[in-house]
Order: structure tokens, then C-alpha cells, then sequence
């Protein structure tokens, strides 16, 4: 199964990619990174895999995510 | 047993592992990563000598990890050409922005475009000078409104958006034009093949190459970042069409 690795100290918390996730599966972070923002988190969801379409990372204009495949 | 996974997706190589100075969700990061990407896949860093503008970009060599030279506003293209001809066997590009090229460094562009120089040039339309505060760029749509528009730009008073492109792509030196924007991820990829092209054509020789990217300025339009890339796809791109000019 594909997989995404994100920076949370890169992070400016744009949401580009919560945006543009085809299955929904990137989410805001409750927590602040140290400059103060929310960053994303990858958030598993029941029956619901990562498909590697670095769609996320295409559009993260910090180069915030990598994707595994 | 699970195979181990490979990286599939990451910073390329010429890129620097950096925090940019860039607004959250500004189109230039994405830019600039096209460009190290289409450097590290044609395997030019070493040969290559960026020419960074006066703008928002003003320290795209804090990102870079290649040669790179700051010209003065405007004249990124007079300091290319300079460069080129003095060391022709290097990958020399400009990166600029619609103030830089179509403002002040107007005719820079224009003479060194019919000059056929042979020349990669980027040049990033945000429809707005960004570094300086949002103010009306040459290409800001009519009805737009910034810092020196504040009632939407008006055509009697300011003129038309400048489609500079156009202008350069009727020019006998000129040999490729491409629009492009960073939209979504489908259109980020079809702006890394024209980033590629316009690299690949200088290598081969072929002459001045120039790719204009949609951008998006968030800070400066009062959008949140994904309203400012829907507003690129939607409006900016009615204005300023996709796709290859020459
Ligand atoms: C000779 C000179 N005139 C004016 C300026 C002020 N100035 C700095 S950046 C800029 C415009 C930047 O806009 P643009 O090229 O569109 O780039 P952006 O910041 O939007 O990326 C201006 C007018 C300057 N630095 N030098
Ligand atoms: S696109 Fe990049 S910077 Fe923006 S929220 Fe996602 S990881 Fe963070
Ligand atoms: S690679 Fe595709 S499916 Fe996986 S998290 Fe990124 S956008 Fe979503
Ligand atoms: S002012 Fe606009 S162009 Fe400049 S960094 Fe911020 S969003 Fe980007």
C-alpha cells in the first residue's frame, strides 16, 4: 500500500493538499508545529487506502509531503 | 515479506531542504520546484546559472542549489544574455515576475525575445506585484481590484491586462511560448513538461524559450490558498488561455 510522509515542521498550513486528496484521507492537526500553525496529518480511514497519486505532494508548494510506493 | 518501500515522491535534489519565505499556498514554491525537478531529470545542474528577479522571488538562490545570479528589476534578461554569450556552453534562465518582465524590464524582454537569444525564461504571472505591497501589475484583470486599483482595474484609467506572451510569440526570434498554470495537480503537471521544454529546447540549441505560469498570490488577491488556485482556473484563465502560443 502507497504512503505519505509529511514534513509538520515545513508545514504553513496552506491545505492545498487536504484539498486535492482524492480520498479524503489528509486532516488539520490539533496541535501547532513551531511556527505556529496547524499542520496537516495523514489520517487512516477504515476500507479507505492511500493510492500513491502524489497529488498532495504536487501541490504542496513547501515540499511538505513524500509519497512511498 | 513486505517489500521495502521506494520514495516515489520528494524535494529534487537541487532543491534545498529550506522553509521558503513564501506566503502559505503561493504558487512560487511549486514553480520553483518545477524547475529544480526538470534541472535534476536533464541532468543540467551543473551547467546551469539561474538569473533571479526583483520580486517576491528576489531570493529564489536561498532555494536553488545551483549558480544563481540577482539581476536588477526589470533586467534579468539583459544579464542573461550577457551571460550567455560570454559562456555559451552554460543552461542560463530567468525566473520573473509580471512586474519584472512586463513592467519595468518590458523592453529588455521584448529586444532580447527578437534577438533570438538562446534563453530559457520563466516568467511568473501573479496579476499583482506581490513584494511590494499588491499593487496593479501590467496583466491584473479588469475589474480587479489592488492596493492602486482599490475600485477594480478600469481600462479608461489603467489599460488592458498585457498579454506580453502574444507579443513575444509573433516575434521572428522567438521559438517556443507556452501557458501554464499551477492550478491543480493536473495542470502542475502539465507545467513541468513545459518547464522541461523550454530547458531541453536550450540545450539543443533551438533558441529563446519562454513559459508564462498562472500563478497564485493569495496574500495580495484576499483569497485563501485553494479560492486563489480555483480563481486561476476559473477567471485568470479566461483571460490569459493555456496552452502553447508557438
Ligand atoms: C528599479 C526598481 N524599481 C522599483 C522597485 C520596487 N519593486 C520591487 S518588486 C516590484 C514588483 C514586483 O512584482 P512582480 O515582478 O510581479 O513579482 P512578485 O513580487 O509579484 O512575485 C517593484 C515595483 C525596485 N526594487 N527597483
Ligand atoms: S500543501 Fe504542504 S504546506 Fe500546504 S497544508 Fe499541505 S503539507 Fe502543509
Ligand atoms: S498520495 Fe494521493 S491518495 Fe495518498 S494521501 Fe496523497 S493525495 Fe491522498
Ligand atoms: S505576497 Fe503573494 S507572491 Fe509574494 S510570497 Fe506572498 S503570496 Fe507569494
Amino acid at each position: 500500500m502507497p504512503k505519505i510522509k509529511i514534513n509538520r515542521e515545513k508545514c504553513k498550513a496552506c491545505y492545498l493538499c487536504i484539498a486535492h486528496c482524492p480520498k479524503g484521507l489528509i486532516v488539520i492537526d490539533s496541535e501547532l508545529n513551531k511556527m505556529g500553525v496547524k499542520p496537516v496529518k495523514f489520517q487512516k480511514k477504515k476500507d479507505v487506502d492511500c493510492i500513491g497519486c502524489a497529488f498532495c505532494a504536487l501541490v504542496c508548494p513547501d515540499c511538505g509531503i513524500e509519497v512511498f510506493k | 515479506m513486505k517489500k521495502n518501500k521506494q520514495k516515489f515522491f520528494s524535494r529534487p535534489e537541487s532543491m534545498y531542504d529550506r522553509l521558503t519565505h513564501y506566503c502559505p499556498g503561493c504558487g512560487h514554491g511549486i514553480i520553483h520546484r518545477l524547475i529544480c525537478e526538470a534541472v535534476d531529470e536533464l541532468k543540467i545542474r551543473e551547467k546551469v546559472i539561474a538569473i533571479a528577479p526583483v520580486g517576491c522571488a528576489v531570493l529564489a538562490y536561498d532555494y536553488w542549489d545551483f549558480d544563481c545570479i540577482e539581476a536588477a528589476h526589470g533586467r534579468a534578461l539583459a544579464v542573461a544574455t550577457g551571460i550567455k554569450r560570454v559562456r555559451p556552453e552554460n543552461i542560463v534562465f530567468t525566473y520573473q515576475g509580471d512586474g519584472d518582465l512586463a513592467a519595468i524590464g518590458t523592453a529588455e524582454t521584448i529586444h532580447t525575445a527578437n534577438r533570438g537569444e538562446n534563453l530559457t525564461v520563466i516568467f511568473v504571472n501573479n496579476a499583482v506585484y506581490g513584494m511590494t505591497g499588491g499593487q496593479m501589475a501590467p496583466t491584473t484583470l479588469l475589474g480587479q481590484k489592488t492596493a492602486t486599483t482599490p475600485r477594480g482595474r478600469d481600462n479608461k484609467n489603467e489599460g488592458f491586462p498585457l498579454k506580453i506572451s502574444e507579443m513575444l510569440a509573433i516575434l521572428d526570434g522567438v521559438k517556443y511560448v507556452e501557458r501554464v498554470s499551477v492550478s491543480s495537480p493536473q495542470e502542475i503537471i502539465k507545467a513541468k513538461k513545459a518547464v522541461k521544454q523550454a530547458f531541453q529546447n536550450q540545450v539543443d540549441g533551438l533558441g529563446f524559450s519562454l513559459v508564462e505560469v498562472l500563478s497564485s498570490c493569495p496574500t495580495y488577491w484576499g483569497m485563501k490558498p485553494k479560492q486563489a488556485m480555483d480563481w486561476i482556473k476559473e477567471v485568470m484563465a479566461k483571460r490569459f488561455p493555456l496552452g502553447r502560443l508557438k
